[in-house]
């Protein structure tokens, strides 16, 4: 019985595998399980508030009476947010990764990085003191000019407190998100796709339309959607820039409010069965973006795999 | 001989013909500026008008000309390059605008004495009053905020770093691309994206069912923090592991080093600078978040300097709460100053935390050999 001291493990060593690969295991087990976690509490907590009789709930009309109109308000600030936010990104993106300078190129993405680094709250402060201010005079016209679009429909606010200006500030935080994820995309362009458009005399524009969009399309897709779920869920800057009310379809008024303010704004003081209410609308919020990243990632995965053929 | 008398014309090449002159967007910037001010002056001036008049100028400018000279496909190019750089534009103007308000708002709050030594305990509306009415200074500070934010952190960073590490290794070194692996990947992915005022909602939640109904500490705003860390821990932490050379794991194994030995004693060594800068990333991602800690650590004046009991003050809420609830709502000034000087505190620790992270990583960065 020579061959066992080769084949046979000692102790110690063995036991430090086991106990290593246990732990790795049992951590990728807990992430998971967190997941499921925040599902299922929230569903726990939430339960009070979905079978209580509708006159207890807030409102006195119920649970979907309450949440519906701030889910709109949710989907409007959102909208607006990637409207604004898309076009910019995408340019910016283009710009670092084909117009700018090769040696001023990563310098300028960290500098559009930094946007991401500044804290949700301060977005809040800058909204509600500067932006809301310098804005107002540009709703005042849009509500004497425009006023006969039911979304530009007057009186504007005064504060310039509106969902539109939400908005505007929801749009430069989902702007780092996009731009960081096309810019990956664009410079994953075949080399070889942008020099055959280029030799055959095309400009720099035609290369781009034809090499780099078609190539990045899904790719921005996904970003676009990834965007969406960061001004889904974004609660400061809308509870600090937007004064809320009833939802309301001018876009210049105040009123409307979305369901990641509504919680911080309440949450702090509430008691009972209203803390059941506010963490349903969580869960609606939960399920909404969780919807959102899930396909956005899937359309990610399923690029990696035709992209990995160049 | 006249040939000899008439000065030789210089010829323009074949190959720059039907091409804008180097000094074209120089001579139509020049001439979008002068233009554009003067347009401004007509009807009041402002710089932010006078940027975005000249822009427009400029571009009409640059592409007309172009397609005077050389034709609508150079132009179209010349449009698409004004637009891509005009974005860019457009995308520092918040930055800028930004971090100027938060410096000419916030200096004046930072620069009060005591600002940084002094909590906000019984700091009342009478205190703001009398420092509006008769000049008094503005007393109270972020003391117990700062405090509050570096324990609700650190916490959250210690219970996310091993989780996150681990989960890490698990994927590179483990998973072999089994159905586990893939699922967690997927997950990790998804769980960046949930909502901050989520993962403090089921935070709270957990406590409320577990420990008992309005449980807020500054633990259970770590642990909703750490549902926010997790993700972008485990990221980083995987791209650094992906990118250790096979040979250095092989070379550990020809010698007989168990797997867990060379993963603690070799692989995790290489790629510790980027793991460390993840986890500075980390921070400063979570340490500008708001409305978890909303939901789950309350908001507090006083220090609190025990993280398991108690509500707690964090520098994000109390820039929220002075904000949105003055502590003099008649004179909301001073509470403007003190939120815009946290503010200003805030941004400070972000940017120095990025910073050591680019430093973390450039410093401590394995020499590659080449």
């Amino acid at each position: 019985m020579t061959t066992t001291s080769l084949t046979q493990s000692r102790g110690a060593g063995r036991a430090g595998d086991k106990v290593f690969s246990g732990a790795a295991l049992a951590a990728g087990c807990l992430i998971l399980a967190v997941l499921f976690g925040v599902a299922l509490f929230l569903v726990i907590q939430a339960i009070p508030a979905l079978v209580a009789s509708p006159d207890q709930i807030q409102g006195g009309e119920g649970f979907f009476a309450y949440i519906w109109p701030i889910v709109i308000g949710t989907l409007i600030a959102a909208v607006i947010a990637l409207v604004i936010a898309t076009p910019v990104a995408i340019g910016v993106a283009l710009f670092i990764s084909h117009f700018a300078p090769r040696g001023l190129a990563s310098g300028l993405g960290y500098v559009i990085d930094l946007l991401a680094a500044i804290p949700s709250v301060v977005y809040g402060a800058w909204g509600a003191a500067f932006l809301a201010k310098e804005i107002s005079p540009a709703y005042e016209w849009l509500a004497a000019n425009m006023g006969w679009l039911p979304i530009f429909q007057g009186p504007a606010s005064a504060t310039g407190k509106t969902i539109l200006t939400a908005g505007i500030v929801l749009s430069v935080m989902v702007l780092p998100i996009i731009t960081s994820l096309s810019r990956e995309i664009f410079l994953q362009t075949p080399k070889l796709h942008e020099e055959a458009a280029l030799a055959l005399g095309a400009t720099r524009w035609e290369m781009i339309k034809m090499a780099v969009l078609p190539f990045a399309r899904p790719g921005i897709v996904s970003a676009v959607m990834l965007g969406l779920g960061r001004a889904l869920g974004e609660t400061m800057a809308v509870a600090l820039v937007l004064s809320s009310g009833a939802l309301t379809a001018s876009l210049i008024q105040s009123g409307n409010q979305t369901i990641a303010a509504e919680i911080a704004l309440n949450f702090p003081e509430a008691s009972g069965l209203k803390v059941s209410t506010l963490i349903a609308a969580g869960l609606v919020l939960f399920v909404i973006t969780l919807g959102v990243n899930m396909i956005a990632r899937w359309i990610i995965s399923r690029h990696k795999e035709f992209s990995g053929a160049n | 001989m006249t040939s000899t008398l008439t000065p030789p014309v210089r010829k323009r090449s074949a190959l720059t013909k039907g091409q804008l002159p180097k000094f074209a967007p120089y001579v139509v910037l020049g001439l979008a500026l002068v233009i554009g001010a003067a347009i401004l002056a007509l009807i009041g001036f402002n710089a932010f008008g006078w940027g975005i008049v000249s822009a427009i100028l400029f571009t009409a400018g640059l592409v007309g000309w172009s397609a005077a000279a050389e034709g609508g496909r150079k132009a179209k190019d010349k449009l698409a390059t004004c637009l891509v750089v005009g974005s860019f534009l457009v995308a520092l103007l918040p930055l800028i605008s930004v971090i100027w308000t938060v410096l000419v708002n916030g200096l004046p709050g930072l620069l009060d004495p005591g600002f940084l030594t002094t909590s906000m305990n019984g700091v009342t509306g009478a205190f703001d009053n009398k420092s509006v009415e008769e000049g008094a200074p503005v007393i109270g500070g972020i003391y117990h905020a700062l405090l509050g934010t570096i324990q609700i952190t650190l916490l959250a960073t210690v219970i996310s770093v091993p989780v996150g590490l681990l989960t890490a290794v698990y994927l590179v070194e483990y998973g072999e691309d089994r159905t586990l692996a893939r699922a967690i990947t997927f997950f990790v992915d998804v769980m960046t994206g949930i909502p901050s005022i989520v993962a403090g909602l089921f935070a709270a939640a957990f406590f409320f069912a577990v420990v008992g109904p309005g449980t807020k500490t500054g633990a259970v705003a770590a642990v909703a923090l750490s549902v926010l860390m997790i993700p972008v821990v485990v990221r980083s932490s995987e791209e650094m592991l992906k990118i250790v050379p096979n040979e250095l794991r092989e070379a550990a194994y020809a010698l007989g080093v168990r797997k867990w030995r060379t993963i603690l004693k070799v692989v995790i060594p290489t790629a510790i600078s980027g793991i460390a800068s993840g986890v500075t990333l980390a921070i400063a991602r979570v340490i500008g978040e708001t409305a978890p800690i909303l939901v789950t650590a309350g908001f507090a004046t006083s220090i609190n300097s025990n993280v398991f009991s108690g509500w707690m003050a964090s520098l994000p809420t109390f820039i929220y709460t002075q904000i949105l609830n003055p502590t003099s709502p008649s004179n909301p000034d001073p509470s403007s100053q003190r939120a815009w000087g946290a503010a200003l505190v805030l941004i400070i620790l972000v940017m120095l935390l990025n910073l050591g992270a680019r430093l973390i990583a450039r410093t401590f960065a394995p020499k590659t050999g080449r």
